[in-house]
């Protein structure tokens, strides 16, 4: 492993989020604060409790995990997808890496922006309302994973896109939708059945629902399918990245 | 030793189908200056594309300094540095922190004071704390050169680097070619320039839609397909050239005033003492003789034009 580099391209991404660092972070925790207002006091105040959480709490694992799987897919798309845009791929191409360790500089630096975003948001919601965090290794755990695999996500999709719309269309098209029907702000069981079955075929579900099972104790699935999801997600992100790099796939002629 | 670079039947198809290089063959010696000169789209680029791992061959292989770049990229990889063609660098980044960025992706450990000696040798210290979109063109090619030779290699490509950089700028990057020449780096450079190549290569490699048309020491070239000319200058006009001098093949030029004669530098006899006999003994007076010899670019003029015309 050619550490040297990993770390080069690790300090070089970071140095970027720094740069920009009140941007980066005044936008998700504004954000998140208009949620607890509207949903959490506004609305959430005539919103019965769910499983003996009260709203405004209820969805802390939600929020939490919509900003980092949004910031992890568009910090690690844009970080790999700058250098092709701008030609500096060409260095990255012609360096003695090989694609393990060109993943894990930018998906690391991706992944640890999205953790600093998380963990900030986290930091927001105990000003609104009473947090509890019932299982706080696994929270970590969870935390990590997602900033993780979804970095990964984002890293294929910054490969793949073409140009700048491109590189936004598959977090709005998709990612969102899953993100906030995966059960962000309700729980899958105050569904009717139907649109349950349809839910589990929703990744996102296994992961909100093992996140708010860390802080709360109760979840839609069971906690183990949660863990099996995301490590198979994480590990066909890996596949498809090793693909790439084995191929050269848009990015080595 | 082997060689410091390997090419060997080198091709590279594009996916749409078309051939940038039709069987490249080509060795380095360490320590040489080797300039590749061809027309645009000729393949200059795709070489050195493909030698740094840019592009891959279609078929063919490739060694630096032994080590081949796909079995043993790292070692091939970390001896090679690269100044692409285009310039491209991110704007908002400092010059300090991309060179330093380069330097650890090729695996070195951080060393301030090497890269300190690489900005102040490229006239690049005093700006290292600026962005690069705050630097001049001429600069920014420097910042990417500084960028190659952050890892110290052993093999360096110039891609065109004088391209579009002022007089003043071209003989200080001649300066620096040969300053890395003494520190023992192999420099291949490409260049459209023929006074380019004259000034500092070695060797001259000439390339020509894919193919690799000739590479030879750069004097052997010149004087092997250097003509020499000479110019004797009539002090009265020639109404035509005397028929006692007709076995010469003497042209008849300015107003009829100069007769000039073509001989080979590297002929045994090149016939001048007994062709100057031969004009006194026409009666011809003398003004003054004048010796030229061609130009690496007539040279090289005249390749790529038999070229062209063979492909008809
Ligand atoms: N990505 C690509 N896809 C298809 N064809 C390409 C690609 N890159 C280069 N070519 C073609 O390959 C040929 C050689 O291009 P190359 O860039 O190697 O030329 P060059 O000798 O460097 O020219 P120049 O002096 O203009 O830089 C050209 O005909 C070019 O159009
Ligand atoms: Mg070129």
């Amino acid at each position: 492993m050619n550490w040297t580099a990993i770390r080069a391209i690790y300090l070089f991404e970071m140095a970027r989020f720094f740069r920009t660092l009140a941007q980066s972070l005044i936008s998700p925790v504004l954000s998140t604060s208009l949620y607890f207002v509207v949903f959490g006091a506004a609305i959430g105040s005539r919103i019965q409790e769910i499983e003996g959480v009260s709203y405004g709490s209820f969805i802390v694992p939600g929020l939490i995990m919509l900003s980092v799987i949004t910031q992890a897919i568009s910090n690690a798309s844009f970080g790999i997808y700058f250098p092709k845009f701008i030609g500096t791929i060409y260095e990255l191409l012609s360096a003695p890496v090989n694609f393990l360790e060109i993943v894990a500089g930018y998906v690391g630096a991706a992944a640890t922006k999205a953790l600093f975003i998380g963990v900030i948001i986290l930091i927001t919601a105990f000003f609104f309302v009473d947090v509890q965090i019932a299982h706080p290794l696994a929270m970590v755990a969870f935390l990590l994973l997602t900033c993780l695999s979804f970095a990964l996500l984002g890293f294929i999709i910054g490969i793949w896109a073409g140009n700048f719309e491109q590189l936004q269309l598959v977090p709005l098209l998709v990612v969102t939708p899953l993100v906030f029907l995966g059960g962000s702000f309700y729980s899958i069981s105050m569904l009717p059945p139907a649109w349950q079955t349809i839910s589990y075929f929703n990744p996102v579900v296994y992961l909100i629902s093992g996140f708010r099972w860390a802080f709360f104790g109760t979840a839609d699935v069971p906690i183990g399918l949660s863990l099996l999801a995301i490590a198979g997600f994480t590990t066909v992100c890996l596949l498809v990245i090793g693909w790439i790099f084995k191929t050269g796939w848009r990015i080595r002629q | 030793m082997p060689p410091i670079l390997d090419i060997s039947e080198l091709r590279k198809s594009y996916s749409d189908g078309f051939e940038a290089l039709k069987g490249v063959s080509l060795q380095i010696e360490a320590g040489e200056i080797i300039a590749l000169l061809g027309p645009n789209g000729a393949g200059k680029t795709t070489l050195i594309s493909t030698v740094c791992g840019i592009t891959t061959a279609t078929s063919g292989t490739v060694a630096v300094g032994g080590y081949d770049i796909i079995r043993d990229f790292r070692a091939a990889r970390s001896m090679i540095g690269l100044v692409p063609q285009e310039i491209n660098l991110e704007p908002f980044e400092k010059v300090i922190n991309t060179v330093r960025f380069s330097r650890g992706l090729f695996g070195r450990a951080p060393d301030d004071a090497a890269l300190e000696r690489i900005l102040r040798q490229l006239s690049l210290w005093d700006k290292r704390n600026n962005q690069i979109r705050e630097l001049s063109g001429g600069m920014k090619r420097r910042v990417l050169i500084a960028k190659a030779l952050s890892h110290e290699p052993r093999l360096l490509f110039l891609d065109e680097p004088t391209a579009g950089v002022d007089v003043e700028l071209r003989k200080d990057m001649w300066e620096i070619v040969e300053g890395l020449k003494a520190d023992g780096v192999t420099i291949v450079l490409t260049t459209h320039y023929i006074e380019e190549a004259e000034a500092i290569a070695d060797r001259v490699g000439v390339i020509a839609k894919g193919e690799l048309l000739l590479v030879e020491d750069k004097e052997s070239l010149m004087a092997r397909m250097g003509q020499k000319q000479l110019d004797v200058q009539l002090s009265e006009p020639l109404a035509d050239v005397p028929k006692a001098l007709h076995k010469y093949n003497l042209t008849l030029c300015d107003n009829n005033r100069t007769l000039t004669y073509s001989y080979d530098t590297r002929a045994e006899r090149t016939g001048i003492t007994k062709l100057l006999s031969d004009v006194s003994a026409a009666g011809l007076v003398l003004r003054d003789v004048v010796t030229r010899q061609s130009s690496l670019e007539d040279i090289f003029v005249g390749l790529v034009h038999d070229d062209k015309e063979g492909a008809q």
